[in-house]
């Protein structure tokens, strides 16, 4: 039973369609990412099940209640702002406390609930403070202890992170999950971060024009992206095209050497697709029977730190692979021949885009 | 780097000379009532005058109105406009300059013929309710000031995101207004409320002709009439408005800032 279920939501502004038949369910307790570019509909799409937007079409059901047309402070959702969006004439316990004055309950409750919720943000000592005496991350923890107060069904973060600086968005990123997991609270988060969606979701909805792109597990998403749109979007992807040989049996042609695939190709036999590879699944060293081979010419060597980037020429294509930074091994030089290796399961034929 | 100095100390002099000489003479003239000494007697005539009590507290009164009725109805109204109608921006700026254009004496007319003790809303029938269509004309001619300020001051938040973030923690339309729209725009309304307790004291045209015991017509009278007093009353003018100005500056500080505990 789906504790958040969205169906066929819809989004016009005028003839502009800025959500598309957007379905999704998301299980009690989930941590479930909108990943997608700016303009992709994906705050839309947050806004609506807050209620700060009215579906054109569809419906919305939080915990088995009809919301789509109920008023935002009758949805009994938390959300927190990308720009904190704190109260700025009260103290971060003020804060805290305002949907609790809100929903008429007594003193001595607010009061110790308020403690309890800075306590669980860490910022116990800071319940005098007001918004401009605080540091951004210190901000975005009050909003969340405010938004959590009330104990909603549902929380609801839009890009919470992206206004901080990198140091403070990790740290709080991974409390945030913490939080997240401890309390069971089912939430949506949205952000254009892939990597923000990789280490905290349970499942990633990647959306593109208003549509969703792929759904998945972050394993599944980046592992098997289903459209170049995802595969491109996430991580860093060498994208190839090929000649398709023998679509049922996977044998494809690479710059004119022979590949094979490790799944069935929906192309018919001699037309063009399209591959993807990630470059941490090439090796240089051989893995041993059943690999793909292909040979080729280094074109370019970019020292990272603890990855070592090649850039291989193959024929018209071009292959990126990782290697860890070894001590004992000097990267190679550019014009060497080299042979690369890689499992036809990390050949991923995509969907023509 | 000499003669910049010298030029910007130039315009400064000629600055203060411009609006201190008048108001120097102005006073010393005040003080001049006996012949031969100076003397603080026109002030004491002022201020002994009971009318001079009544008319002020009058108008004192009036201006308190006006600025409780213009708040009440300029934050919503900008509020509005801001959150849901950002198109209707232009017109309503547009409209609230309109008093700065049309002369008071055009306003009050109209209302003469609108609401005169014929007509099928007879305001002017009786002091109290002519003293209730004073005060809205008070509330259009501080318009202008008022709404800028409060616009100005709404700029400085993000109503938006601040309307949902209380909304989405369960707050009715009017929480939100009272809760945390006007705590926030509360310096914004102070000193547009003092500009107009400003404009309000020393309005003549309105409470002239629709025959109000108010401060304005004072001025007039006494000024008609005397010789000495009516420097003393307008230096009093100008210190009144100059504690409306020290007003704002003390009530512009935030209650936040000063209550820091470091």
């Amino acid at each position: 039973m789906s504790f958040l279920a969205i169906e066929h939501l819809t989004k016009s502004y005028g003839s502009n369609q800025v959500v598309q038949r957007f379905d999704l369910d998301v299980k009690a307790g989930e941590f479930v990412t909108f990943l997608g570019p700016s303009g992709c509909g994906k705050t839309t799409t947050l806004r609506m099940i807050a209620g700060f937007e009215t579906a054109t079409s569809g419906a919305i059901r939080i915990a088995g209640r009809d919301v789509t047309h109920l008023p935002p402070n009758a949805r009994d959702v938390g959300m927190v702002f990308q720009n904190y969006a704190l109260f700025p004439n009260m103290t971060a316990a003020g804060n805290v406390a305002f949907g609790l004055k809100v929903a008429k309950k007594r003193a001595a409750d607010i009061k110790a609930r308020v403690a309890e919720m800075l306590d669980l943000v860490k910022l116990p000592g800071l319940a005098d403070r007001y918004p401009y005496q605080m540091s951004g991350g210190q901000q975005q923890r009050v909003a969340l202890a405010r938004a959590l107060a009330t104990s909603p069904k549902l929380l609801l973060l839009d890009e919470p992170l992206s206004a901080l600086d990198a140091k403070v968005r990790v740290a709080l990123r991974d409390e945030l999950k913490a939080l997240q997991r401890d309390l069971g609270i089912t939430t949506v988060f949205v952000t254009h971060d892939q990597e923000e969606a990789l280490s905290m979701s349970d499942r990633i909805v990647v959306m593109s024009e208003g549509r969703i792109e792929q759904l998945g597990t972050p394993f599944e998403i980046y592992n098997r992206p289903r459209t170049r749109f995802v595969a491109s979007f996430i991580g860093t992807l060498n994208i190839i095209e090929a000649k398709v040989v023998d679509a049922r049996a996977g044998a494809i042609r690479i710059g004119g050497q022979d590949a094979r695939v490790g799944r069935q190709v929906s192309v018919a036999d001699g037309a063009d697709c399209t591959v993807a590879l990630r470059p941490e699944a090439v090796s240089l060293q051989d893995p041993g029977d059943g690999c793909n081979r292909i040979g080729g010419t280094i074109q370019d060597v970019s020292f990272l730190g603890a990855v070592v980037r090649i850039k291989v020429g193959v024929g018209q294509a071009r292959i990126m692979l990782d290697r860890f930074n070894s001590p004992g091994l000097p990267p190679p030089s550019p014009g060497e021949r080299v042979t690369l290796h890689f499992s036809p399961d990390d050949l991923v034929p995509l969907d023509a885009a | 780097m000499k003669r910049p100095r010298f030029g910007a100390w130039l315009a400064f002099a000629v600055g203060v000379a411009y609006f201190a000489i008048p108001l120097i003479g102005t006073v010393e003239f005040s003080l001049r009532i006996r012949r031969g000494t100076y003397s603080l007697d026109a002030y004491g005539n002022v201020l002994s005058d009971p009318a001079f009590w009544n008319t002020f507290g009058f108008s004192a009164s009036a201006a308190v109105a006006t600025i409780v009725a213009g708040t009440l109805l300029v934050v919503p109204t900008a509020y509005w406009i801001r959150l849901r109608l950002p198109g209707l921006r232009p017109y309503v700026e547009f409209i609230t300059l309109m008093p700065l254009i049309i002369p008071a004496i055009v306003l009050v007319f109209g209302y003469l013929r609108l609401y005169n003790s014929s007509s099928w809303l007879p305001m002017t029938g009786a002091p109290w309710s002519t003293d209730v269509l004073m005060v809205a004309g008070y509330v259009v001619l501080a318009l202008p000031y008022l709404y800028r300020a409060v616009d100005t001051g709404m700029r400085s938040i993000d109503v938006r995101s601040l309307t949902e973030a209380a909304e989405s923690l369960g707050a009715a339309r009017s929480t939100i207004l009272f809760r945390v729209i006007f705590p926030n725009v509360r310096t914004a309304v102070l000193s547009g409320a003092f500009l107009t307790f400003a404009i309000v004291i020393g309005e003549f045209t309105l409470a002239s002709l629709l025959d109000r015991p108010a401060f304005g017509p004072y001025l007039q009278l006494v000024g008609a009439n005397r010789a000495y007093e009516p420097s003393a009353l307008a230096f009093i003018a100008f210190a009144v408005t100059w504690a409306c100005m020290g007003l704002i500056q003390l009530f512009a500080r935030d209650p936040a800032a000063r209550s820091v505990k470091v």
